[in-house]
C-alpha cells in the first residue's frame, strides 16, 4: 500500500515536472534575447515578463548587462535586440552588419538626480552655477553664500563636500555630463561629456547606482547623482534643480515630460540609412519654465532585416511597450514618452522585419 | 591442523602485479600528468590570450603606460601607475595588519593556550571568514566599518595632519577601509596555514627548549617561530597574493580615484578594483588597455611569488638546517 502511494506521487511527481519542460523543449517556441542599459531594465524586463505571459510559446529576455555591452553584444549579432541609454553613434552605426540594419528606437525616459546627505536632509535647492562650481571640483564646502542665499532655511554645516561618482563607464554618467557639458564650457573643456569621464581627484567613484546611493547615504556631506527611479524606490533625498529659465524644479514625471517636449528630432535619416527616421535626440538643457533641466530618452536597437516570425513579435512588444508599457512608467520611476514621440516611434517600427 | 591459517591473506597480498595493475598504473599516471599538463596550458594560454589582446596597447602606450597616472577615455590617454600603487599600497598594509594577527592566531591555537577541543572551535570560526562572498565584506565595509572608523581617523587627521600617512580626511572610502577588510579577507588563509605550519613542528623540539630552560615565551618567538618560519611565508605569500587580487571589496571601498597618496584617508584605486569596474562599457582600445593593465597585474603577482619562494627556501636553509 504504502509502495503503490509512493509509486503514484513519484509518477505524478515525473508527469509534472515533464509538463514543466514541456515548453521549453517544444521546438516552436521562440525564444527572444536582449541586453543592453541596465537604467531602463527593471521596466524592460516587467514588459518581458507580462508580454511573455500573454502570449503563449514566446520567451522574451532582458539582461541588464551596461549600454557598451549592449551595443557590443548588438553587432556581435548574438541577440536578437539591445538596449543603449546613448544611443549608438554613427562609428557604432556604421558597423552593424549592412545585411541586417539597424533604427534606433526611443522606449522610455528618465532623469538623473543629485542626492545629498546632509543634516536633517531638508529640500535642498541648487542654483545652476554651485552645481557646476561643486562637479568642476571648485567648490568644497557645504558654507557657501550663494547656497545660503537659495536656501535660507538650512543651517550648513561645516563639512567639506564630499562628491560621490560612478565609478564604472556608465549612461547615467553620460546623461548627467552631458546636461553639465551644455551649461558650462568649462565643464566640457575640464571634465567633458561621456560614459566616464576625466573627473577631479578628489571625486570619490563608488560602482553602480546603489553604491553611489550607499555611498551618499554613510558620508555626511556627499553628493552624486543617481537615476530618478533609483533614488525614488530607496527614498533618497534629492535636490531641485536651477533649469535654463532659472527656475528651481523639483525632479518628477511631469517635470521629466516637460523636459522631454522640448526635444527636437533631427530631420534627416540615420546615417547611411536612407529612409530610416534618425530617433537620436538628446535634450541637455531644457529651455521650459516647468522642465526638469536633467532628462534623456534611452534606445532600443532592433535588427531591419531579420526572420518574419521573429520580427513580428518584436513588432508586438515595442507596441506593447508603447502602449500598455508606457502606463507601467510612472509607477517605476521612469518618465512617459510624450504623444509625438511615440508616433514617431510607431512609424519606424514598421521597419523592423522586411514586410512594410 | 594442515591448512594455513593465513592462506586468505597469502592469495591476496603476494605475487606478481597482474596485467591489469599495470594497466590502471599507467592510466593513473596518464591522467596525473595530462591533468598536471592541462593546466600548464591553461595558465600559458591564458597568458598567450591577454597578451594577444594587449598587443596593440603595449605597442601603441609601450612602457608609458607602466608610468602614466591618467586615465582619460575620451582622449584616449591611459596609464596605470596609480592603480599600481594602489595595489601595492593596499596589499602591504593588509599583509602587515592580516600576518600580525593571523601568525599570532596561530601562536594563540597551536601553543596550548587553549583547550584542544576549544581551538578547533576556533579554528573553525576564524576558517568560516574565507566563506564570506567579497560583495558582503564590502558592504559591511561602507556600512560598518566606514562609520566606526570616521571618528578616530578624523581625530588623526586633526591630530597628526602634518604626517603625510593621515594627511587628507576621511571622506568615505578610502585606502585604510579597503586594507582593514583586505586584512580581514586574507587572515583566515594566513591563520589556517600558520595553524599547519607550528603544528607540523614536533611537539620534542618544544621539549627541548624547555629542556634547555626556556621560558614559555622564548620557546615560541625563539624556537617555533623560526621553525615553522617557511610554512608562515608560505602563507604569507598566499595572503599577499589573494589581497592583490582582490576585487569586488575593493572596487566598493576603495574610492576609486587615479591618485597616489601616502594618505590613508585619501581615496585610491588598484588595477583590479580598475578591471572590474571599467571592463563592461569599455570600447575597444579602452579594452586593449584592460588587458595591458591585467598582464600586469599578473606580473606583478608572478614576482611576489618568486620572490616569495626565495625568502621562503632561504628562511628554511637558515632557521630548519635544510639545504
Amino acid at each position: 500500500m504504502v509502495f503503490a502511494n509512493v509509486a503514484r506521487s513519484t509518477l505524478a511527481a515525473c508527469t509534472l515536472s515533464a509538463l514543466a519542460f514541456a515548453p521549453l523543449a517544444s521546438a516552436d517556441e521562440i525564444q527572444l534575447n536582449g541586453s543592453g542599459a541596465s537604467f531602463p531594465f527593471p521596466l524592460y524586463a516587467k514588459w518581458a515578463k507580462d508580454f511573455s505571459r500573454k502570449h503563449k510559446g514566446i520567451q522574451l529576455q532582458y539582461q541588464a548587462v551596461g549600454s557598451g555591452a549592449g551595443i557590443r553584444a548588438f553587432l556581435a549579432e548574438t541577440v536578437d535586440f539591445a538596449a543603449s541609454d546613448a544611443a549608438m553613434n554613427d562609428e557604432e552605426i556604421a558597423k552593424v552588419p549592412t545585411d541586417k540594419g539597424v533604427v534606433l528606437l526611443p522606449m522610455t525616459a528618465g532623469e538623473v538626480v543629485l542626492s545629498y546627505n546632509l543634516p536633517g536632509n531638508p529640500e535642498l535647492k541648487l542654483p545652476r552655477d554651485v552645481m557646476q562650481d561643486i562637479f568642476l571640483g571648485k567648490l568644497t564646502t557645504w558654507r557657501d553664500e550663494r547656497l545660503q542665499q537659495a536656501n535660507p532655511g538650512i543651517d550648513f554645516p561645516d563639512d567639506d563636500i564630499t562628491v560621490v561618482r560612478r565609478s564604472d563607464s556608465s549612461g547615467t554618467t553620460y546623461v548627467f555630463t552631458g546636461h553639465l557639458a551644455c551649461a558650462s564650457d568649462e565643464f566640457k573643456q575640464e571634465v567633458g561629456h561621456g560614459k566616464s569621464v576625466n573627473w577631479p581627484k578628489s571625486f570619490v567613484g563608488a560602482p553602480k547606482n546603489d553604491g553611489v546611493a550607499a555611498m551618499i547615504k554613510q558620508t555626511p556631506g556627499a553628493i552624486g547623482y543617481i537615476e530618478y527611479g533609483y533614488a525614488e524606490a530607496t527614498g533618497q533625498p534629492m535636490a531641485s534643480l536651477q533649469n535654463k529659465a532659472g527656475e528651481f524644479v523639483k525632479p518628477g514625471e511631469a517635470s521629466g515630460q516637460a523636459a522631454l517636449a522640448s526635444a527636437e528630432f533631427p530631420s534627416g535619416d540615420l546615417p547611411g540609412y536612407a529612409g530610416t527616421p534618425d530617433l537620436r535626440v538628446w535634450v541637455c538643457d531644457p529651455t521650459g519654465e516647468a522642465a526638469y533641466p536633467i532628462a534623456t530618452f534611452t534606445w532600443m536597437l532592433m535588427y531591419q532585416h531579420q526572420d518574419e516570425e521573429k520580427a513580428q513579435v518584436l513588432r508586438e512588444f515595442i507596441e506593447y511597450g508603447l502602449n500598455k508599457g508606457q502606463k507601467d512608467a510612472p509607477k517605476m520611476g521612469y518618465i512617459p514618452l510624450p504623444e509625438n514621440v511615440k508616433a514617431k516611434v510607431e512609424d519606424a517600427l514598421k521597419l523592423v522585419g522586411d514586410s512594410k | 591442523m594442515a591448512s594455513n591459517p593465513f592462506a586468505h591473506i597469502v592469495t591476496q597480498c603476494s605475487g606478481p602485479p597482474s596485467a591489469s595493475d599495470y594497466a590502471i598504473d599507467r592510466a593513473l599516471r596518464m591522467i596525473v600528468k595530462g591533468a598536471a599538463a592541462v593546466i600548464l596550458l591553461l595558465v600559458a594560454y591564458i597568458i598567450f590570450e591577454l597578451g594577444r589582446q594587449a598587443l596593440p596597447a603595449m605597442l601603441n602606450f609601450g612602457p608609458g603606460f607602466l608610468i602614466g597616472t591618467e586615465w582619460n577615455v575620451q582622449d584616449q590617454v591611459f596609464g596605470i601607475l596609480p592603480e599600481i600603487w594602489g595595489t601595492l599600497y593596499s596589499s602591504l598594509l593588509a599583509l602587515f595588519l592580516g600576518g600580525l594577527f593571523g601568525v599570532a592566531i596561530a601562536i594563540f591555537l597551536t601553543q596550548d593556550f587553549l583547550d584542544h577541543r576549544l581551538s578547533n572551535v576556533f579554528r573553525t570560526i576564524v576558517e568560516m571568514l574565507a566563506a564570506i562572498p567579497s560583495v558582503v565584506y564590502g558592504l559591511w565595509g561602507i556600512y560598518v566599518l566606514i562609520p566606526l572608523i570616521r571618528p578616530a581617523a578624523e581625530w588623526l587627521h586633526d591630530s597628526f595632519g602634518w604626517l603625510p600617512l593621515f594627511g587628507t580626511d576621511l571622506a568615505g572610502p578610502g585606502m585604510a577601509p579597503a586594507a582593514l577588510v583586505l586584512a580581514v579577507m586574507i587572515l583566515p588563509t594566513v591563520a589556517a596555514i600558520s595553524v599547519d605550519a607550528f603544528r607540523r613542528v614536533p611537539y620534542k623540539v618544544k621539549e627541548a627548549a624547555y629542556g634547555m630552560g626556556t621560558t614559555r615565551w622564548e620557546a615560541i618567538l625563539k624556537v617555533m617561530l623560526p621553525t615553522a618560519s617557511s610554512g608562515i611565508l608560505a602563507a604569507l605569500v598566499l595572503g599577499f597574493g589573494r589581497a592583490l587580487g582582490e576585487t569586488m571589496a575593493l572596487a566598493m571601498l576603495i574610492g576609486n580615484s587615479n591618485q597616489i597618496s601616502l594618505s590613508l584617508f585619501a581615496p585610491a584605486n588598484t588595477l583590479a578594483s580598475l578591471l572590474a569596474s571599467s571592463f563592461p562599457e569599455a570600447g575597444p582600445v579602452e579594452v586593449q588597455a584592460l588587458m595591458f593593465a591585467a598582464l600586469a597585474l599578473l606580473a606583478i603577482t608572478l614576482i611576489v611569488n618568486v620572490v616569495g619562494l626565495w625568502v621562503m627556501k632561504a628562511a628554511t636553509r637558515k632557521f630548519e638546517g635544510k639545504a
